[in-house]
């Protein structure tokens, strides 16, 4: 067991597991709650699905607002996961760094993006 | 230390290419790392998600170059090989998201056995693939 405490601690890794390790589920659980949500939108809607209808499932505003929260829900998500997978198998530690600084930049990118897209509808 | 602690095995230099093949997963592992590959198959082709999302949204012109990189192709990208990538985002999510109702089921309830992990990971497996396949059918126009 490795030092939680004291002038010892181990100062490196993911938060010490706790917070992350919620952060991931509950993210998950809004995820799939999201997918349900618009699931059941599309299948309720009658007839061929043209833009109109596909665009107008998002341009609702308690739709914009769930979407939003569920972009910054999986950024985090997906944070938590791909950083997992680069302390794993990457162990330089310039390596990991970029990897980690790149994984950021990314996320934040599409971020963006997708928040743009979202609130201009 | 042991003399017995002295002589424990240790597996170093494990080569991807020659060792890897040679371990027999179980069904629960086979499960966990086509978990982890999938998230980061999507983490990947995340800008195409966007871009996806955009152009399906913001016009109906948009919308019109949506649908043909499906039929036609996306720039030099044929239209196949742009629902290719399609299914391939599609296998990711419905396994990323099945194998995580099952950790989600496992942390919540507790439900932590040998037989469990092993039937649970054999019901994932089925799942994702049927759906897949059934949804990859229905995106290549096979009904």
């Amino acid at each position: 067991m490795s030092v939680n405490y004291g002038s010892k601690r181990v100062v490196v890794g993911a938060h010490y597991g706790l917070r992350d390790w919620l952060a991931q589920r509950v993210t998950a659980a809004l995820i799939v709650l999201f997918t349900v949500v618009v699931l059941a939108q599309v299948l309720l809607t009658s007839g061929e699905i043209g833009y109109d209808k596909w665009a107008g499932i998002f341009s609702t505003q308690w739709m914009k607002a769930l979407t939003f929260s569920v972009f910054i829900a999986l950024t985090l998500h997906v944070w938590v996961g791909v950083r997992d997978i680069w302390m794993d198998y990457v162990k330089p530690v310039a390596v990991r760094l970029f990897l980690q600084v790149f994984t950021m930049v990314w996320l934040v990118s599409c971020l963006g993006w997708a928040i743009q897209v979202l609130w201009r509808l | 230390m042991t003399e017995l602690a002295k002589k424990r095995p240790e597996f170093r230099n494990i080569n991807a290419f020659t060792d890897l093949p040679t371990y027999r997963l179980p069904a629960a592992g086979i499960v966990s790392i086509l978990h982890r590959i999938s998230g980061l198959i999507m983490f990947l082709l995340l800008p195409f998600i966007v871009w996806m999302f955009d152009s399906s949204v913001s016009s109906e012109i948009s919308f019109a170059k949506f649908t043909a990189a499906f039929n036609v192709g996306l720039g030099f990208v044929p239209g196949f090989l742009v629902k290719l990538v399609a299914l391939a985002i599609i296998w990711a999510y419905l396994h990323h998201l099945i194998a995580g109702l099952r950790h989600l089921y496992m942390d919540a309830c507790h439900a932590v056995s040998k037989e469990f992990g092993k039937s649970s990971a054999v019901v994932t497996l089925v799942l994702s693939l049927g759906l897949t396949a059934a949804l990859g059918a229905k995106l290549f126009g096979l009904y």
